[in-house]
């Protein structure tokens, strides 16, 4: 053993010796088949363009990859050289199989090996209806499960739509530089089958500054347009420029770049688009805008033939009106969440009182898209999930996490109609969240944590749902689930729902660190909670966590055992059979 | 209106653009004639399309004006500007990559360079208010509306 130790002492600081270059697709890349891909070397140092060689299964790379490829002789953030380069763009591999790439230049050397699949000849399903809840966690299902459907005795009163699911999988969501992850490399691996870094969508993330030139990858929306006929839905409850809907179509390394990824998102041309942001679809001159150029995205979108829909009315004539492709923008920003828009009025209610929820634009979007006789892909992104988790305020996830089972409800009867259709419901990344009991506002004395029953003490809780409507009628009911957050940023816990709006539990100071938000520190029975993540991070963290991915209908057998992100991509392709060519 | 302390007084570099205004008493801007602005009254229209702002705010551009609020943490310590929010800035869209501005800032430009205060805090702004697009040279920030010549303290 000690000596096998000292070997890898000594191969580890020979590996070193030698200046590493970077080669993208990254080593045990996984690309389709035909699928378009940018080819990248990057050498650590500044070298001559006829010491670079480049092989691909030991034959010189141009003949393996059809093309030549471009040489940067020294790539640059600001004044500083990182080192030279080669490029080439739009690459694609025909046939299926390992392929080595070696390469070297003086002194640097680095080899990276790519598996190129193939898929089925034949589609398994016409139609996929893929629903992501970002930040989906264990604890979100628990919670939506107890609170809509209660419990008696230890077993659940009702089950969830999602429960009823037969295939599942754990997902590895890890990010290509760090074990933490985003809502943008994580849909990112999903949407195009390549992992990538924190941030980045559609690309690998190289080593320039520049946001837009990193090797792109194809995404699922490109692909389909490659290889089929079918139409494309996105929606989401939150900016449609955000992460999450934007990985079925962006490439760049910042998704902060969201007047970008507006032309990006135009560029596929989903034929339903349905969510919030609209403020970078207008120029900049129209107050609100959040855009820098006049573009105007709203008259672009109408000219190619979009019904324009921006509240719940119009949308509804929208769907009506059978002219094709629907654009439904319903907020500048992102759109309020669940208990905010049908319950309390909280939020920015006020100013958007006739928001559409999920659920019903869901439903148009599957009216619409089912019409198309070639199938379709709808991404349905529950955001709000993930956007009430970061601020702690865990009744407003919970209740997001109900409204997207109901997606999920109506996706099962869209496919109790339409058989040949998979249904895919999984989140894109874990938040650090768990129930541990009960918080019951009759138990003695006046200091809250007293009143958090643990064990045998949490009992039940006591919310009711006499309506029906799968959301309890009251969320500050006397008894209710103790939910609590690993980490965050120094704030004050109430112990109770916050039915004034979203919690806001750390606020920036001028040294740029996150304090406690003093506007809670008068609730009864608050008290303050020291952080535990850097004092520059201002709401709770993403988890490391494997996420659960559940599946139902053909091609859902491909989902099992642990998978990367990335090989998620890998079923949705075979299911759709886009290796190969499908307009008749 | 509470007495402004006469340390903030006077304010030279407004006279210029106050001098019109029958009232004034020469060297100071009497505290009455800062008209209150709140963030409701910014806007008159709401809509996914576009904001357009209200009546009051348009009748008021290029006339002193009161307005409450939070200080965004600067962008950098010798920044000319400063950012006023309705609420306190919970998010850094400055330093974070996916962080937004709410749609109802105001960008306030001091007159003299004063101490940030805390984040908690409200602060009363005074200055001339300024309404449409303008970007900032030095940052390339844009904003809609300014407050000018400014000053402010905590209330």
């Amino acid at each position: 053993m000690r000596k096998l130790i000292a070997a890898l002492v000594v191969s580890t600081v020979l590996a070193g010796a030698a200046q590493a270059a970077n080669i993208y697709p990254l080593d045990r890349a996984t690309i389709l088949t035909g699928s378009p891909f940018d080819f990248k070397v990057e050498f650590s140092s500044v070298v001559k363009p006829e010491d670079v060689k480049v092989t691909v299964n030991g034959q010189d790379y141009k003949s393996a990859l059809g093309k030549e490829a471009q040489f940067v002789a020294e790539e640059k953030n600001k004044d500083k050289v990182l080192g030279s380069a080669v490029i080439l763009r739009g690459v694609t591999i025909a046939n299926a199989g390992d392929y080595k790439v070696e390469v070297t230049a003086g002194s640097e050397t680095k080899s990276a090996t790519w598996n190129v699949y193939g898929t089925a000849a034949a589609p398994k399903a016409k139609n996929i209806i893929f629903l992501l809840g970002d930040g989906l966690s264990v604890a979100h299902r628990t919670g939506a499960r107890i609170m809509s459907k209660g419990m008696t005795e230890g077993k659940a009163n009702g089950r969830l739509n999602m429960d009823d699911l037969d295939h599942m999988a754990f997902i590895g969501t890890s990010s290509t530089e760090a074990i933490a992850t985003d809502s943008a490399n994580t849909m990112s691996a999903y949407m195009t089958g390549h992992k990538s870094a924190v941030n980045a969508l559609g690309v690998y993330g190289d080593r320039t500054p520049d946001a837009f030139d990193d090797p792109k990858v194809e995404t699922i929306a490109e692909a389909l347009r490659r290889q089929t006929k079918k139409s494309i839905g996105i929606v989401s409850g939150s900016e449609l420029q955000d992460a999450t809907p934007a990985a079925l179509a962006a490439h760049t390394r910042k998704r902060a770049e969201k007047a970008e990824i507006v032309g990006m998102l135009f560029d596929v041309k989903p034929d339903v688009l349905l969510g919030g942001g609209s403020a970078y679809f207008l120029p900049k001159e129209t107050a609100g805008s959040k855009r820098k150029d006049d573009k105007d995205y709203i008259k672009i979108f109408k000219d190619a033939g979009y019904t324009l829909a921006t509240d719940k009315n119009e949308l509804a004539q929208a769907a009506g009106s059978n002219t094709g492709k629907i654009l439904g923008l319903f907020h500048p920003a992102n759109m309020d969440a669940t208990l905010d828009r049908d319950f309390l009025k909280k939020g920015t209610v006020d100013k958007f009182p006739n928001q559409p929820g999920l659920v019903d634009m869901t439903k148009v979007a599957l009216d619409n898209l089912g019409k198309n006789p070639e199938g379709f892909f709808l991404m349905v992104e529950g955001a709000s999930i993930d956007k009430m988790s970061h601020p702690l305020d865990w009744e407003r996830a919970l209740f997001e996490t109900i409204e997207f089972d109901k997606v999920v409800g109506v996706a099962r009867e869209f496919q109790k109609a339409h058989p040949d259709t998979l249904i895919v419901v999984t989140g894109d990344h874990t938040h650090g969240v768990s129930i541990i009991g009960t918080i019951d506002d009759d138990k003695p004395g006046t200091e809250m944590r007293e009143k958090v029953g643990t064990y045998a003490e949490a009992g039940f809780p006591n919310y009711e749902d006499k309506n029906g409507d799968g959301y309890p009628d009251r969320v500050d009911v006397s008894r209710r689930l103790a939910i609590f957050a690993n980490n965050g940023p120094d704030h004050y816990e109430t112990f109770r729902p916050k039915l004034d709006g979203p919690f806001v539990p750390a606020i920036q100071n001028e040294k740029k660190e996150y304090v406690a938000n003093e506007e809670y520190k008068n609730v009864p029975g608050a008290v303050f909670v020291q952080g535990n993540i850097p004092k520059s991070g201002d709401t709770g963290v993403h988890a490391v966590d494997d996420e659960v991915l559940q599946a139902a209908g053909p091609g859902a057998e491909g989902f099992h055992g642990y998978m990367e992100q990335s090989d998620v991509y890998k079923v949705l392709a075979d299911t759709f059979a886009l290796g190969v060519k499908q307009t008749n | 209106m509470e007495k402004r302390p006469s340390t903030l007084l006077p304010r030279r570099s407004v006279l210029g653009g106050l001098a019109a205004l029958p009232f004034l008493i020469p060297g100071r801007v009497s505290a009455a004639s800062y008209a209150p602005l709140s963030f409701d009254d910014l806007y008159g229209k709401i809509s996914v399309l576009g904001l357009e702002f209200s009546d009051k705010a348009k009748a008021l551009s290029g006339k002193p004006v009161a307005m409450r609020g939070f200080m965004a943490p600067p962008l950098k310590a010798e920044a000319q500007f400063f950012v006023l929010t309705e609420i306190p800035m919970s998010i850094c869209p400055f330093c974070s990559t996916d962080s937004d501005w709410p749609d109802n800032i105001v960008v306030v430009y001091l007159d003299s360079r004063q101490t940030f205060t805390q984040p908690n805090e409200t602060i009363e702004v005074r200055g001339m208010l300024e309404v449409g697009s303008w970007t900032d040279p030095e940052t390339g920030f844009l904003s809609r509306l300014r407050i000018r010549q400014a000053d402010y303290e905590a209330v």
